[in-house]
């Protein structure tokens, strides 16, 4: 099984989990949106899979570049 | 005249007005959030007030807070910049309750402007020009179908309650239409808390084109003309100009009195602007929404006509008369044309907080340049990215398109990525430079931009 790091793209605030621990993505699907300079920014997972860590919750912090989720395919 | 007012709001909003308000004699007081800490607006005010944390809501959108500021400050009047609260009539009525002044239009033209769909009955009703639009929609796919088709494709789904392009989607037929409205719908009651939404006939390569108001509370109303601000990416504005090109001046004239002679019958006062689309084939002017503030994009206007919004909105919410603000006579000067440095990717348009650890802004000739950051500023994510406004007025469209470009190259921002080289790139190109401009020429320029560095890649 391979394991997929799902990295932010823009320093924020996550606004929304959109896919719960368990459920699957799709590629090029997010799994999260991230609230920057009042704009929706989603985090996309490159390939398909079932996401099996959150790193981060609603509300917290996160910076460009940094692990939000793992997917496992 | 107020002796003392409160700017409920932050950055280069929140320094343009302490400019205006120390020009009028004003006391001022400056609020600031925990990440604003030490930006250099504060210094521009004769007293500054912590107001909470960096999120805007525990902050600048905290109205609670900032009404305890208002009363502990002892300021007998209130700013809202534009944004924020800026126009919220709650706000606006818990100000005036207070025994304080909001500068702004009366609560109720907030709340009545504020409406889309209200404010669109209310413009039609008295005359003004409007493209084809639905009633509201209700969760009947038949009836929303029905709407659709006397509108007629392609159609745009818009929030009632909303603005800034949130929630708005093009739909070319039903099928489209039905996935628009239901992914609208979910994305307006989360944006607004209103789920309301309603259909306008989708005009293509439409330009946007709002008209300048001012108003006195005695039953008075001008129009500074007009300014284009068609050049958008993501519905947002970025490059804006006064006056608008290619569209002939009587028709400007005739929309801009038919605009002044609506409001002063429905009694509207203070500043506002009129937003209209212009469609290009048809010739013809719709009312799209009314704002009922400042805009960013005030500065334009001011270049070309010489007078200060900021200034004479703040005497006119004191209950001073148009003709003691206004000259008798007002002319619009040469062309002014502004762009919004934002602190932002410049391909993909993702915001790009950082350390400003170089910040150089232009001078010279006809430029006129706002900002409310420093070198050795952090630009945080939780506001919006935008770190100057470069305005360059000329005798001619052409001079004043060279000075901004110029201005534009003279400005070095490093530490965080910034829109600079799509401005410059939509300046540069053939259509802006003929003034065929259109909401879409953002994206057109940038697909260009794109498709030419493959080729040589």
């Amino acid at each position: 099984m391979a394991r997929i790091e799902v990295k932010a793209e823009v320093t924020g605030k996550v606004w929304k989990i959109l896919v719960p621990v368990g459920a699957r993505v799709d590629a090029d699907e997010p799994v999260m949106v991230v609230e920057s300079m009042k704009m929706e920014i989603p985090v996309i997972s490159e390939e398909g899979g079932t996401v099996v860590e959150l790193r981060v919750g609603e509300g917290e912090a996160v910076e460009d570049g940094q692990v939000v989720a793992i997917v496992e395919r | 005249m107020f002796h003392k007012v409160m700017v409920a709001n932050r950055g280069a909003v929140a320094a343009r007005v302490l400019r205006a308000l120390k020009s009028l004699g004003i006391r001022s007081v400056a609020v600031y959030s925990e990440a604003d800490a030490g930006l250099p607006y504060l210094a521009l005010a004769d007293e500054t007030c912590a107001i909470g944390e960096s999120d805007p809501r525990a902050s600048y959108l905290n109205a609670d807070r900032l009404l305890e500021v208002l009363r502990e400050s002892g300021a007998d009047g209130v700013h809202p910049g534009y944004g924020f609260l800026s126009e919220n009539a709650s706000f606006a009525e818990r100000v005036m309750a207070s025994g304080a002044g909001f500068i702004g239009p009366s609560p109720r033209w907030i709340a009545a402007m504020g409406h889309k769909t209200r404010a669109r009955d209310l413009m039609a009703m008295h005359g003004m020009p409007m493209g084809k639009s639905s009633a509201l929609l209700d969760e009947d796919e038949a009836r929303t179908l029905a709407e659709a088709a006397g509108v007629g494709y392609p159609v745009l789904v818009k929030p009632a309650g909303g603005g800034g392009g949130i929630g708005m989607l093009p739909a070319r037929n039903g099928e489209e239409l039905l996935k628009a409205v239901a992914q609208a719908r979910s994305l307006a009651q989360r944006s607004f808390g209103n789920a309301e939404l309603y259909l306008e006939r989708l005009v293509e390569r439409p330009r946007h084109v709002e008209f300048q108001v001012l108003a006195d509370r005695h039953g008075n109303v001008r129009h500074l003309f007009e300014r284009d601000c068609s050049v958008q990416r993501r519905h947002q504005k970025v490059i804006e100009e006064a006056g608008a090109p290619r569209i002939p001046r009587a028709q400007l004239a005739e929309t801009a009195a038919t605009i002044t002679g609506i409001l002063a019958k429905l009694g509207y006062d203070v500043i506002g602007t009129v937003e209209t689309l212009y469609d290009p084939a048809a010739g013809g002017f719709g009312f799209l929404e009314m704002n009922t503030r400042l805009q960013v994009e005030h500065a334009v206007t001011e270049e070309v006509t010489g007078i200060d919004l900021v200034a004479s909105q703040v005497r006119l919410a004191w209950g001073e008369r148009l003709d003691a603000v206004l000259p008798p006579e007002i002319a619009m000067n040469g062309h002014a044309v502004e762009a919004r440095v934002y602190a932002e990717d410049p391909v993909r348009f993702f915001p790009s907080p950082g350390l400003l650890s170089t910040l150089e802004l232009p001078q010279g000739e006809g430029i006129r340049v706002e900002t409310g950051y420093a070198q050795g500023c952090r630009v945080t994510p939780f506001y919006d990215p935008m770190i100057a406004k470069v305005i360059a007025r000329g005798a001619t469209r052409s001079e004043a398109i060279a000075r901004l470009d110029a201005a534009l190259e003279a400005t070095l921002v490093q530490g965080v990525k910034s829109n600079i080289p799509f401005v410059r790139q939509v300046l540069a190109s053939p259509e802006f430079q003929a003034g065929d401009v259109h909401t879409g020429l953002g994206a057109e320029v940038l697909a260009r931009a794109k498709a030419a560095a493959l080729a040589t890649a």
